[in-house]
């Protein structure tokens, strides 16, 4: 499914887009930035609490479809503008993060 | 016409600096290795897996070392990783490499660090791979992913 089309579903607040045609997969939680870069695949959009700069470069790396910042956590204007520059898509859920992959799931598979 | 076997040619070599600490930094490294290779025209799973190579090793040595630096090599046949520090070494490599295993302190694992997995990662993403480590002196690792074997 289309990344724009996921973020539509789910009524997630844009903060950086590079690239809103990319297909998403699948869905992985996580804070912890080794387990990511094992275990997410290639076009999952990542469900996180933390919300620094690594976090950009872990979603880079790892050729994630984008980020998702749960429960309102807003990251700092630096890392948005990093994400900006470097075509990774940053969105913020006020929702918790169990709400949010839950909706991804059932959005992806009905 | 016949010519002797030339050895394998080198591609690319880069040296990157690596400063303690400098979170704000870390990862810029690898973003930078993730562009050579991506503009060498590697695969998506070989970038990948450098990437992630190079992501642990540079955290592994912002968070834990004095600095040191990291060597990108891409030779015809092979991408090599080469991290060096200047200390504090690791008096038990087989403990530290054990999933699970950490020294972070707690700064550094609520900022989702430190969960144990940053030298199997970097095994795990290699095909050939390396630690010799001196405590006092220092620790150097070599990462190998090999171009054209398929990676399971």
């Amino acid at each position: 499914m289309k990344l724009a089309r996921v973020v539509a579903e789910l009524g997630l607040e844009a903060l950086a887009t590079g690239d809103l045609t990319r297909e998403v997969g699948g869905g992985y939680c996580s804070d912890l930035l080794s387990d990511v870069l094992a275990h997410a695949r290639p076009g999952d959009l990542w469900i996180t609490h933390q919300r620094h700069l690594n976090v950009v470069a872990v979603a880079k790396l790892r050729d994630l479809a984008g980020v998702v910042f749960a429960r309102g956590n807003r990251p700092s204007p630096d890392v948005v503008a990093r994400a900006a520059a470097e075509g990774v898509n940053l969105f913020l859920s006020s929702e918790p993060a169990f709400e949010v992959a839950g909706r991804l799931h059932r959005l992806l598979h009905p | 016409m016949t010519s002797p076997q030339a050895p394998p040619a080198l591609r690319l070599r880069r040296i990157y600096e690596v400063a303690p600490r400098d979170l704000d930094r870390a990862g810029t490294v690898s973003t930078e290795v993730r562009r050579e290779l991506l503009a060498l025209g590697m695969s998506p799973d070989v970038v990948r897996r450098a990437s992630v190579v190079c992501f642990e090793g540079e955290m592994n040595m912002v968070l834990y070392s004095e600095g040191g630096r990291i060597i990108l090599l891409v030779k015809e046949d092979r991408v090599e990783l080469l991290f060096s520090d200047r200390g504090p070494g690791i008096a038990d490599v087989d403990l530290a490499s054990q999933p699970g295993y950490s020294t972070a302190p707690d700064w550094a694992r609520e900022l989702g660090f430190g969960a144990g997995l940053g030298i199997t990662n970097m095994e795990q993403n290699s095909d050939l791979f390396k630690i010799r480590s001196r405590v006092g002196k220092g620790t150097v690792v070599r990462a190998t992913i090999l171009l054209g074997v398929p990676f399971f």
